[in-house]
Order: C-alpha cells, then structure tokens, then sequence
C-alpha cells in the first residue's frame, strides 16, 4: 500500500486512499470509493466490518444473508466491485455463494471466518476465493482489498491489450492459472497499455489497473462455444490461449480474455470431473453467471460444454457434427432427422444461441457454433450421441412439446406446435428416442437439452406428455434458475445470452447437468425447456438464453429452481431455438439441430428473428428427422470443418445475429422454414 | 470527579481489562473506529454484541438441553459467537468457545454443559466490565471530556 502519497485522510484508511488523491483523475480516487458488498451473518462482525470498510473509504453495503446479496448483486450486476463473505451462513454456504458470485459476475470474492483451519482456507482456494481472512479482521487486511480489483481489472485488461501474443498468452495462462499477474512481463504489458488508457500518467500500476475500465469482454454464449469448440479442437490439455485465441478468431479478444476465461472453465472442468454425479452443478454455477459479465456466464456455458466435452468423451466428432448441426446448416431442410439433430441441436443450440446472442459473434458463427457444439458433445457419450439422435428428434418433439406445453409459456407453445407438426412425422423419436433423450440428458448436463426435446418429440406423438412431465419440470426448474442469471442478462437482448450467459450451448450443457440432478427424467425437460423459452422468448433476447443457461446453472442451485420456473420460460425458449436454430442452419441434415440452435436463440431474445427460423427449422427438422442428416454430416464435419464449411454456420449466425431485426435472416440462415417463429408468441 | 480523574480512571480500568485478559488488542480497533462521524460506534457495536450473544446462549442452552443432542448446531451456534466475541475484542469468551468447540468435537455432553456454564460465565464477567467502561466514558463525555485513547504495546 502506499501509505506516503496523497493526502491522508484518517490515518489508517487514508494511506491506500490517499495515494491517488492528489491525482486521481476524473475524481478517480481509488481505492476510495471501492464498491464492497459484505455478507456476514453475525451482526456484530457485520457491523464492525462496515465501519472498518467506511474507514478505508469504501462504499460498503452490508447484508446478512447470502441469498438477499446474491440478489442485490444480480439486480445491480455492475453495482459492486468486491464481495466479502462469511464462510458459514444459515441460509447458505459462503462456498457455494463464491462460487455463483464467481460464476455469474466474476467479481473477487474474499472469505473470511473465525474458523483458520488449513481445509477450510483449502477450500476457499479451490473455490475461487481470491482471499481469506480470519477474524477477528483487522482494518489492517481490509486496507488492501483493493489490490483484488485492480488485479482482476489488470489481467482482464491485459487480456484486452494483448490480444496474440504467444508468449503473453501462455504466460497469461499460466499465470492466470496461479491467479497471480504480477510477473514483470505482465506487467510491463499492462502498464503500457495502461498508460494508454489512463489519463493519468501514473506508474503506480496500481493507479493504472484502478482506473482503468476497460471494456468487459462479455462471453456470449457464441462466444463461449466457440471458444469451448475451439477448446475441444486442441484438446483441453493442450488448450492454450494463444491457439484458441487463433482458432476462435474473434475480432477484438485478447488472447488475455481467452485466458481468464480459459482459467475458469478449467476450473470448471475439475469440478465436473469431481463431481461427477453432478455435472450439473457445474454447469449451474457456470451457467448462472449472467451474461453481464463476459467471463462468467460464456465461461459457464462454454465450460460446461466443454467439461462436458472433456468429461464425456463424446468425440470431438460428435461434438463438431453436433455443433455443426447446431450451428445450423443453413441448408436448413426441414428434412433433417430430428433425432439427430438433436444432440446435435443441443450443442448446436449453444453455438447458434451464441451467435444470437452475440451480435459481435459474427464472425465466429460458424466457429462459435462449431465450438458450442464441441462443448456439448463433450459430455455425451458415443452411445449417447446416438441417443442424442433420437433425442434430436425427440428434441424436435420436445420442442414442439414446449410449445404445447404451454404451461411453461404460451409462446412457446405455439413455437413448439410447429414444430410439434413436422415432428409428427418425425416421430421417430417417439418413446424410445425419449429414452434416450432423457438417458442422455440426464448423464450429461447437455443432453438435457436433448433429453428434453426428445422427450418433447416424443410427446408429440403423444409420448410428449410424458415426456414433456419430467423433462419440463426440470427445464421449468432450470428457467428459474436461468431467471436468475437472466435478470442480469437481461441486458444482452441480442445475445443469445452466452450459455447463463454463454449463447446457446453453454446453456444447454448446464442445463443438462443441471437437470440431471434434478431427476434424471426431469432433466430431459430441463433442457427442453429451454428450447420452450426460445420459442416463447424469440423476441425476449439474451435473458431467455440466459435463463436457459441459467437454468441448468440454477439447477444445481436446487434454490433457484423457483426462480428458473419465471425465467424458464425464457430461458428454455432460447435454448431450444438455439438448438434448433443451429439445425436449421446446419440445413437439412442439422435441421435437427438447427432447430435447437433456432430454438434456442428463439428464446434467446437474438434468437428470436431465430429462434423463428429455427422453430421453423425445428419443425421440419423434427419431421424429417434431419437429426439424422445431421449425423451424417457430422462424420464430415471434424471441428475445423464444422465450421462453416458445412454448416451454414454463418447463416446461422448471422441469423442469430440478426435475429433482431427480424425473423427473415434467420430463415434462410437457419431454414427455419418449418417455423414460424411468428407463431411464436412473444 | 473532574475530567482528568475520570479520564485516568478510565485508562487504568481499561488496561486492567486488558491485562486480565478480558479484552484484546481487537477492542482497540474498535475504539480507534469511533470517530467525531460516529461517536457511539463502540456503545452500538457492544450492544450488538450483547443482544446477539445472549441469544446465541440462550439458543445453546435449549440446543444441549434436548434429549438428543444435536453437536453440529451446537458448533454452529458456539462458532458464531467466538466469531462475534473475537471480533468485539472479548478474550475470554472467546477462549471458552474454543474449548467449548472442541468437546462439541468429541460430542461430550457433560463437558460441554460445563464449557456452556464457562462461556456464559466468561460472558457475563465482561459484560459487567464493558457496561462499566462504557459508563465511564459516558460520564467523560458528559463532563465535556473526550475519551483518551489508550495505547496499549500490544
């Protein structure tokens, strides 16, 4: 701390304040001023805390429950720059609330408690802690908790600065790994860069980082699936940021944002394969991160896709063809079998879902789709990608499901009728591609999505009321978990909202995993959900994807379910339109999975112009159970080609991204032919 | 009493409460937070303290009087209050809690009756001490004096 410069207010808190007091520019004088939520259940501890914090200069805000913070910080996604909290708490863990705070805000999170015992500091490492302290606190620790922020805002912001530099890359990676930026190299980077942005000319890198406000790379759910397909293409051990950065080719994203948020979805990553039961939790905590915040949400979503990936074997093939169908051949046949289409759709949602939700995601349409669709795949299984073929077009089903459900949201329904329609032929799906849905969902956070498409495909046939029962519930339950995440995301109405926040597949993954916690017959609807919120959403933007996202987040977060149940409905939609979307882009072949992708990006507010199109698509993807084609392709389809090359990715993508204009682009794009997204209501 | 004697007074009680172990350096804290912006700081936070920490005994007395002793509530409820009482300053209750914790540990019943009555015996003791310090104060500053602030080679 720099307790000699500046001006010195109160002796103790002065000193960091103060530092920059005399040249803060723009009234700038941080640390002063710093935004810090504090959560603590002992009143006591609570309110010596604000006072301690109030000394230092902060703009404290107390709480006493984790769930009243969780909401206040959802409400106000930029409203707070560092969070400290309890370890133990009535309502909720503090583990568990770091880890939402991480995943949906990615803000620094400090714990702290009487408890100094070496597992529970253990733990807070693990989670993500960015510091722990033991109380009692002096005002000594809490003098310094700026220094998170401004290294999280420096490492974000050299992630901005150097965007390819190979060296940089992978010593960002690796330091991004220890969470410790302070190498000169990084340094001497980040202080030019500073130095451009901040006014001030300041050397103190601390004034630099502080001031600096660089602009957050949000992780879109295209994003994130791209960066997830690009992820999967290298092998996640391989995975470097450098080389995602190349593969993502994402105008504008340093290879210092793939890092950070490279460090998360391996984070992420070993959650799942340590919770193997529940990848789903994963996938909620990622998912829930909104979109707001680039890292967390795409990260979510991505990482899901891609612990999924990683933790599901499914091959890179799959993956590829399912993103590929996902990202929505354009060729957009209504033909393509279902089945197929959707698992491809689910990953394919997140891909196209992404594109939706990211109009920044243009270009990496058919990347981000490919990646999304890598990221899904992942986690399923081979046989499960079979099954995801019939989940396709149980997907198709389920989609049309979601639109019938109604229940969950009218305008689902009639999203999901046409697609219902199609479906009828393809019925295909019917029971057993429910069961395999639903089999596949409920083992992989993505094939919920299947799952629960599947398991509305079927329904349609008349297995759809069963299906829809399990499945939807637990989609219903991801919505609400979603609604969480969408609150914050709510913003991105273009966005396919990054999976929580991560476009379309990221979405998908958590809800799967998130539904397969659920219940295994529950998840599939999760994910279908999804897909019905899509529809409904079209219009709603990037929260429905969110939410979609959101929901296979929440989902872990059993407590959020209600609150998915409201933003379900978005969030589903999106989901679903983005999976089918991405069929329909995908073309025939990955109607199926275009029509997810539509589905989900329907939801998605992008994907409404979509989501439309994919509805469509859906509809004749699930009649002609382009879930199939999209197998098919898929062999063709290896990461790289996914892209664009067969897919018509960019349709999709640009679909997506034009979802909000109107539903046309998307048409062509994702041949949502089959659905009329007008149909829609949304 | 004029205000110097009082204001000796009140760093004699003090440090004595210090040296007994009643208090610790984390009070200090405390009295360095109060300030001309919030003057009752340390009489609001040691109230707060007090309304919380009696019903934290209260809460584990009930929770040992059950036929079934539930010792992982009783940990949550002693960690919270070694939580509040560190943070307050108060020593000794503190310690008892930490001992308390430990025969919460090993699920003993009688040792833990025992660490309650310590705790709650801990606890009453520094509350007579704090309401008399506090009093001291208030009666400095009734005189128009201002509190002295203690240093302490903690």
């Amino acid at each position: 701390m720099n307790l000699s410069s500046g001006k010195e207010y109160i002796s103790t808190a002065s000193s960091s304040a103060g530092w920059k007091a005399g040249d803060a520019a723009a009234a700038d004088q941080f640390p002063a001023g710093l935004r810090v939520l504090v959560v603590d259940d002992d009143p006591t501890c609570l309110m010596i805390l604000e006072k301690m914090l109030r000394t230092c200069l902060y703009a404290v805000t107390k709480c006493s429950r984790a769930e009243t913070a969780l909401l206040m910080l959802r409400e106000n996604k930029n409203g707070f720059d560092i969070v400290i909290s309890d370890v133990h708490m009535p309502d909720m863990d503090g583990f568990k609330l770091l880890e939402h705070i991480g995943l949906e805000m990615d803000l620094p999170v400090i714990m702290m408690s009487a408890d100094d015992g070496k597992h529970v500091v253990m733990k807070g490492v693990t989670h993500g802690a960015c510091d722990y302290l033991i109380k009692p606190v002096r005002i000594e620790a809490l003098k310094n908790i700026w220094q998170h922020v401004v290294r999280k805002r420096r490492n974000e912001w050299r992630d901005f600065e150097q965007s390819g530099s190979v060296e940089e890359g992978d010593r960002l990676l690796k330091q991004s790994d220890d969470a410790d930026y302070s190498s000169s190299a990084n340094e001497g980077n980040w202080k030019s860069s500073k130095r451009r942005k901040d006014d001030e000319d300041e050397t103190d890198e601390r004034d630099d980082t502080s001031t600096l406000k660089k602009p957050r790379v949000v992780w879109s759910v295209e994003l994130h699936q791209q960066f997830v397909a690009a992820v999967n293409q290298l092998g996640i051990d391989k995975a470097v940021p450098k080389k995602i950065l190349e593969l993502m080719n994402v105008p504008g994203l340093t290879r210092e944002n793939v890092a950070s948020h490279l460090q998360k979805y391996r984070l992420y990553l070993r959650r799942l394969s340590g919770v193997s039961q529940h990848p789903s939790n994963l996938n909620s905590s990622f998912m829930s991160p909104q979109e707001a915040v680039f890292g967390p949400l795409s990260s979510l979503n991505g990482l899901d896709l891609q612990t999924l990936a990683a933790t599901g074997q499914l091959p890179a093939q799959s993956l590829a063809t399912l993103q590929a169908a996902g990202l929505g051949r354009s060729a957009g046949k209504p033909g393509i079998p279902m089945p197929f289409v959707d698992q491809r759709d689910i990953f394919s949602f997140e891909n196209p879902k992404l594109r939706f939700g990211e109009g920044q995601q243009q270009h990496v349409n058919n990347n981000k789709q490919m990646n999304l669709l890598h990221g899904i795949p992942t986690t399923m299984e081979p046989k499960q990608l079979a099954g995801l073929h019939h989940t396709a077009q149980s997907m198709g089903n389920m989609n049309m499901q979601v639109a019938s459900n109604g229940s969950q949201s009218s305008q689902n329904i009639p999203l999901l009728m046409q697609m219902a329609q199609p479906q009828a032929r393809g019925q295909v799906i019917n029971d057993s591609s429910l069961g395999h849905a639903t089999r596949l969902l409920s083992p992989m956070g993505q094939p919920i999505l299947s799952n629960g498409i599947a398991a509305n495909v079927s329904t349609k046939t008349g297995i759809q009321e069963n299906v829809r029962a399990p499945s939807y519930n637990p989609v219903l339950q991801t919505s609400s978990m979603l609604n969480f995440p969408m609150n914050h995301a709510s913003e991105l109405p273009g966005n396919s909202f990054p999976l929580g926040t991560t476009p379309g597949i990221p979405s998908l993954t958590p809800k799967v995993a998130f539904q397969e916690d659920v219940n295994s017959d529950s998840k599939g609807s999760v994910g279908f959900m999804p897909s019905y919120d899509i529809f409904n959403d079209l219009n709603q933007h990037k929260p429905q994807n969110w939410e979609l996202q959101n929901i296979g987040m929440t989902f872990d977060a059993s407590q959020h379910s209600n609150n998915l149940q409201g933003n379900h409905n978005h969030s589903q939609p999106v989901l679903v339109q983005q999976g089918f979307s991405s069929g329909q882009v995908n073309g025939q072949n990955k109607s199926a999975t275009v029509v997810s992708k539509a589905i989900f990006s329907a939801g998605d507010s992008t994907g409404h112009a979509n989501a439309q199109n994919g509805n469509q698509h859906l509809n004749s993807l699930l009649v002609d159970g382009t879930v199939r084609v999209k197998s098919e392709t898929v062999a063709d389809a290896t990461p790289t080609n996914l892209y664009p090359d067969h897919f018509g990715q960019e349709d999709l993508m640009s679909a997506l991204l034009k979802q909000q204009d109107v539903v046309a682009p998307a048409e062509h794009e994702f041949d949502f032919d089959g659905y009329s997204l007008d149909n829609i209501p949304e | 009493m004029e205000v110097g004697q009082m204001q000796r007074r009140l760093v004699d009680y003090t440090k004595t409460l210090f040296m007994e172990g009643f208090l610790d350096a984390q009070f200090l804290q405390l009295q360095q937070l109060q300030d001309e912006s919030n003057p009752d700081f340390v009489v609001e936070v040691v109230s707060l303290f007090f309304d919380d920490s009696e019903k934290l005994l209260n809460d584990l007395s009930m929770a040992l009087d059950q036929p079934n002793v539930d010792f992982k509530k009783v940990d949550a409820h002693v960690h919270q209050l070694k939580g509040s009482s560190s943070s307050i300053g108060a020593q000794r209750v503190k310690n008892a809690c930490i001992a308390f914790r430990n025969f919460c540990e090993e699920q003993n019943i009688d040792a833990t009756l025992r660490c309650l009555q310590q705790v709650k015996h801990e606890y009453y003791l520094v509350k007579n001490k704090l309401e008399t310090l506090l009093r001291l104060e208030q009666q400095i500053v009734a005189a128009g004096g201002s509190i002295p602030t203690i240093e302490m080679g903690f």
